[in-house]
């Protein structure tokens, strides 16, 4: 195959971008998208040029870490896949592919392809997680869970976080993000203690992140390489509406002056 | 002189750890906050270890070189973790781990520490359910168990096939909670380049920020390497393209001794090579061999699509060889039949080095409803993968490298030859002998991290002098300066060569003389070969790019000039065990059917190899391995 790649390059978070279109002849139908970057990037250090720089690492769909806007679609045209599991039999001889970094403020660009997503981990540090300390834990069957239960928790659980999401969503929101974070951890016995207090917590850092708000497009599951359903933005905006009604102001809890 | 002390406690094996807990010396929760402990790595054992130390009170740094810690590779683990809970009532125990583990590992690992993986296994998956880690469950509630290679109790934990990922989301969330706390500063997108060694003891490291290219210095009380296995030596392998051993290979040349380095886990069950261009291999899980049967043609050069060819005419030869574990035998025998019947001339797919993995049976047995149900995730990532449709046709795979169990020697509390380093995981050397077992590179990385380390830690801080060390000093220094000089030497090539064409030969050599099989002629060739590519690496490569920026180019180049010293030392290893055990397999010591033969009388021992300087033979040391709680054997599957 021969492509012509239309690739977003910029030299750093400080540098202005622009699209650089690049020939690629000798391309074929068996290889990854990802692996059809490295003979690009190849040829391109074989000329003494700068090689495009995108984040990789598992090359199995599971890390996250792969990050690229294929023609306009996080991912790529292939539902349910990451850019990584992308092939190149999905494209045709002699198509123009456009490779961008993906965009929303919250995700700072820092070199052509590659983005700063630092703000999913703030997010989940402000409360995507049970507190329990190593050492402190029950019998593992201690408490009986539905499997039906376990298995919802695991479909929101599934999210790997990659960003595609926000990237797809028109007003650059993290609802499904945190939704898919919020769900788990809500559909779960161990996770109702802070349940409440977490999806404030979260969906404040969210804000202050400065990611939008959901207004029902549904991009963001349809960008999903791991499918998480909307759904979850349901579950998430009940619980948000439960928590806000029921919180308080904080005030000192007996014992602890 | 290296020192290989174990310091395995004394007593009867199941009271060794309780005793080492209670003879541990102890830090009062006020004075934990007054040591720092540097975590390099954030998968299972870093992350996890990471978490359980600043939930102590310890002050910890810990780096990465993805952009975030819940992208360390122990997240693309599939199948599933084994701990001895008992919960299908099938006759397991702590006993039966710690034995299936010794065999599985042909009986090359330190017993103490076997059996207390096996003790704190049980504790694993409670601290894993406390978390949320939503685990596969029964209707009735319970957590659900399936099976494994080379045991034949179901005591493996699963979540789909995503168990890997549930795990380190789990230590990833306790991990960013002690981040939120203040307790934890992470540093993503830094690659350690150097280990920090003051008046003998580990106190420090030296990393580059990959965004910005500046060289930074970090001291600590203590180091922890979790930096994962070497198995990207072989260039394709199931790791992550960024895995690397340059963490622990900078730790062997600042005096650590590295472990047994020839044993490499070549997994039986991947998707097979199309072409020049491939940059990794996928693993399908192990757990698949629970319902797929592994067959090729009877026939040499058989040309019949798969559907077409009866029962009578295919051989399902893991079932014949080995009828009762069958389809679940362990990895390395799994791997070296499959590579048998294709040197036959019986593999299947257009390069012939290929087996099939076919459901058809299974299907008809449990309707592929249950079969999506199982593998679902895993039938659509072959698809992807492939074109194909694995309820239709059967899958075809073949071995490829997996997991390395050697890497830094440690003693029984995971510290390094050098005082104040650890190192946890697939990093060190510990605890799966020659050959691991399916399921348990995350019991053992949660081990180390949830449930050693903690208590190890302490015992080493607090028999240690506190005297403060910090970035000023010379040491650190001399190692930006190592640092710096290796950057530039690198960048001043200019050659002609790509970093990947490299690392692409050297993987070949690998595979070729020392990946299934290996032997003296062979092992010597890749003895000349690998001294002369890497001296025509620092005559001949080309590094794109400027020191001080994002640079992925320096980086490969970086990580492929070590794995280019490694896969030296690996060969020289696996010369000098003159031997058959587990995934180290020398053609010249095998029975007539084709079965490893191992020499315990000479090397029933760790091999442990001492860095000597640039351009000295590194000086091989032995651990003695002794077996008083199982005995030794011929492992059987039969």
């Amino acid at each position: 195959m021969r492509l012509t790649l239309s690739i977003w390059r910029q030299k750093d978070s400080k540098s202005e971008g622009k699209f650089v279109t690049y020939d690629a002849p000798d391309i074929s139908p068996d290889m990854s998208f990802l692996e059809m970057l490295d003979i690009v990037n190849e040829r391109l250090i074989l000329k003494g040029e700068d090689p495009v720089a995108f984040d990789h690492d598992c090359r199995e769909g599971i890390c996250g870490m792969c990050s690229i806007v294929v023609n306009g679609n996080p991912h790529g045209p292939r539902r349910g896949t990451t850019a990584c599991q992308l092939h190149m039999r999905s494209f045709k001889d002699g198509d123009t592919i456009t490779l961008e970094p993906w965009r929303a403020t919250p995700f700072p660009i820092v070199k052509d392809l590659i983005v700063d997503r630092s703000s999913y981990d703030r997010i989940i540090a402000a409360g995507g997680f049970v507190s329990v300390a190593t050492g402190s834990a029950p019998d593992g069957n201690a408490i009986p869970i539905k499997k039906s239960c376990s298995d919802r928790a695991m479909d929101a659980a599934a999210c790997i976080g990659c960003g595609a999401c926000a990237a797809a969503c028109p007003n650059a929101s993290a609802m499904l993000f945190v939704a898919a974070k919020v769900s788990h951890l809500a559909l779960l016995p161990q996770g109702q203690p802070e349940r409440y207090e977490r999806v404030l917590s979260m969906v404040a850092q969210m804000d202050a992140e400065g990611f939008g708000t959901c207004t029902n497009h549904g991009e963001c599951s349809r960008a999903c390489p791991k499918e998480i359903k909307q759904e979850f933005i349901a579950q998430l905006n009940r619980d948000f509406l439960k928590a806000s009604l029921m919180s308080r102001p904080k005030i000192a809890e007996a014992g602890s002056g | 002189m290296i020192d290989l002390k174990a310091n395995v406690p004394d007593g009867p094996i199941e009271k060794k750890w309780d005793k080492h807990r209670f003879d541990m010396k102890l830090i009062n929760p006020a004075n934990k906050r007054k040591y720092s402990v540097i975590v390099v790595g954030s998968g299972l054992a870093g992350g996890a270890g990471a978490a359980s130390l600043a939930e102590l009170g310890y002050n910890v740094s810990c780096f990465c070189y993805q952009d975030s810690p819940r992208r360390a590779h122990s997240i693309a683990a599939q199948g599933g973790i084994n701990a001895a809970k008992n919960y299908q009532n099938d006759g397991d125990s702590i006993r039966r781990l710690f034995y299936d583990t010794v065999k599985g590992g042909d009986f090359r690992a330190r017993e103490a520490n076997v059996y207390r993986l096996a003790q704190v296994s049980v504790n694993i998956i409670d601290q894993c359910v406390a978390q949320g880690v939503p685990f596969g469950r029964e209707y009735g509630g319970l957590l659900g168990n399936r099976s494994f290679g080379g045991a034949q109790v179901s005591r493996t934990f699963y979540a789909r096939g995503q168990t890997g990922q549930q795990l380190l989301l789990g230590a990833y969330q306790a991990l960013e909670r002690q981040i939120g706390l203040g307790k934890v500063i992470m540093y993503p997108r830094h690659e350690m380049l150097e280990l920090v060694v003051v008046d003998g003891r580990a106190r420090g490291i030296v990393t580059r920020d990959m965004v910005t290219g500046a060289i930074e210095s970090y001291a600590a009380d203590a180091v922890i390497l979790a930096t994962g296995g070497y198995g990207n030596v072989f260039h394709l392998s199931t790791n992550a393209t960024g895995c690397n051993t340059t963490a622990i290979w900078r730790a062997y040349k600042k005096g650590a001794a590295f472990g047994n380095p020839c044993y490499t886990q070549i997994h039986p069950t991947c998707i097979p090579v199309t072409g020049d261009h491939q940059s990794k291999l996928t693993l399908m899980s192990e757990s698949l061999r629970n319902d797929g049967r592994i067959w090729v043609p009877l026939k040499k050069g058989e040309t019949r699509p798969p559907d077409q060819i009866p029962e009578a005419e295919r051989d399902y030869y893991l079932e014949r060889k080995y009828p009762s574990y069958g389809n679940l035998a362990p990895r390395d025998i799994a791997s070296r039949a499959a590579k048998q019947v294709c040197d036959e001339g019986r593999g299947v797919g257009e390069t012939h080095y290929g087996v099939y993995l076919d459901f058809a049976d299974a299907i008809k047995r449990l309707g592929e409803d249950v079969i999506r149900d199982r593998y679902g995730n895993l039938f659509d990532m072959y698809e992807r993968i492939t074109d194909e449709n694995p309820y239709k046709v059967p899958m075809r795979i073949y071995p490829a490298s997996h997991y390395t169990m050697g890497g830094l020697w440690v003693d029984y509390n995971l510290m390094s030859t050098i005082p104040g380093l650890h190192v946890a995981g697939e990093a060190n050397f510990s605890d799966h002998g020659a050959n691991r077992l399916g399921a348990s590179a995350l019991m053992q990385g949660l081990a180390d991290g949830y449930f050693v380390l903690p208590y190890t830690i302490g015992n080493y801080l607090a028999g240690t002098k506190k005297d403060a060390v910090d970035t000023k000093h010379a040491a650190f220094r001399d190692a930006e300066a190592a640092v710096d000089a290796r950057i530039k030497k690198l960048l001043a090539v200019k050659g002609k060569r790509t970093v990947d064409s490299f690392s692409k030969e050297l993987g070949k050599i690998m595979w070729e003389y020392c990946g299934m099989a290996r032997n003296r002629a062979g092992l010597e060739t890749a003895l000349k070969k690998i001294p002369a590519l890497r001296e025509e690496f620092w005559k001949g490569v080309t590094v794109a790019g400027q020191p001080g920026e994002l640079n992925q180019s320096l980086e490969r180049a970086g990580r492929v000039a070590d794995f280019l010293e490694l896969g030296e030392l690996m060969c020289l290893d696996a010369l000098a065990r003159e031997e058959s055990c587990g995934g180290h397999f020398r053609e010249e010591y095998q029975t007539p059917d084709g079965e490893a033969v191992r020499n315990d009388e000479k090397f029933c021992h760790v091999a442990a190899w001492e860095y000597t300087g640039e351009g000295k033979a590194p000086v091989r040391h032995v651990e003695q391995l002794e077996f008083q709680d199982v005995h030794l054997a011929t492992r059987s599957y039969k």
